[in-house]
């Protein structure tokens, strides 16, 4: 497919991701502050978000297993979710912490547990989703077309 | 080491007034930024090297007030790095100590109370700003931290 095709391609299911709330205007500041000198900046960040959130879910899974459970501990590590995924335009996940940190103030067990879950959902369709726009850049900077939007 | 450096390309239009002469002659306005969040500290530092800043980066408020050289056991000399700094810009929420406790350390430093401390918070709560700006702070930005954001740090830096 030539690059053209492709540009299109990644425009549409950019859009799409806007649209269906995965991503919201803070990724766009994202990509506005890449340039020649940090060529692969989203990329690298969004890296970063993914590895940070693989660590801070395994954290979740732990203390939300925890006899005595530490709900200071829980909601530290959702704060640090929700900020995280903020700063990146992860929309959704954000939103899922924000209600996660409501079940943490009301010692929600039950809740809390279905939040991580969903939380986890999320992620892994934000992290899928991601991945193909990522990949759609590489072919399109493979196929001669200029770096992305 | 949480303390870490960027070098960075400045900008050919510098938007920044004058910053002090650095050691190596770098006249880049200096800024210290405090996130114990690894994304937000990452982006920070972009949006300011952007800027044409040059940033150090600090996870907590230990290691912010060891770079500003206000640790209690350390000796209060003017030829320190902190002097150089031209403004501080840290998170609210932080483990250990928080914005506010780092505010008023760097408030209570007679070589560096004159420094712009800028306070960055996800939350928007009308007593928190209010007690970060009594105390000396100069902003209070909500996060995520936009372009829009570091256009209104630039007025100040000295």
């Amino acid at each position: 497919m030539d690059a053209v095709h492709l540009k299109r391609q990644l425009i549409t299911f950019t859009e799409q991701l806007f649209r269906e709330g995965f991503l919201d205007e803070q990724f766009n500041q994202l990509q506005q502050l890449q340039d020649e000198n940090n060529p692969n900046f989203v990329v690298e960040v969004v890296s970063l978000f993914f590895q940070d959130t693989e660590r801070l879910l395994d954290e979740l899974s732990k203390a939300l297993d925890q006899a005595n459970l530490d709900f200071k501990k829980v909601d530290g590590h959702v704060h640090q979710l929700k900020g995280s995924s903020s700063s990146i335009g992860a929309q959704r996940v954000q939103r899922t912490c924000i209600i996660f940190r409501n079940y943490c103030n009301e010692k929600n067990v039950q809740a809390c547990l279905k939040c991580l879950q969903v939380v986890k959902h999320e992620f892994a369709l934000l992290k899928s989703k991601m991945e193909t726009l990522f990949n759609l850049e590489q072919q399109i900077l493979a196929a001669g077309g200029p770096p992305s939007i | 080491m949480s303390v870490g450096g960027s070098s960075s390309s400045s900008s050919s239009s510098s938007k920044w007034s004058r910053s002090k002469m650095d050691n190596d002659g770098d006249q880049r306005p200096h800024i210290l930024a405090v996130d114990d969040n690894l994304i937000d500290r990452k982006l920070v530092e972009k949006l300011l090297v952007n800027s044409s800043c040059k940033v150090t980066t600090a996870e907590n408020g230990h290691r912010a007030l060891e770079f500003l050289g206000l640790r209690d056991d350390q000796t209060n000399s003017s030829v320190n790095i902190g002097s150089k700094v031209s403004m501080i810009i840290t998170d609210y929420c932080m483990p250990g100590m928080t914005g506010y406790e780092l505010l008023k350390k760097i408030k209570g430093s007679s070589i560096l109370k004159e420094v712009p401390v800028v306070i960055m918070s996800s939350e928007n709560v009308p007593t928190r700003i209010n007690k970060c700006l009594e105390e000396g702070a100069q902003m209070f930005i909500l996060k995520p931290l936009k372009q829009s954001d570091v256009k209104k740090l630039q007025c100040l830096i000295y």
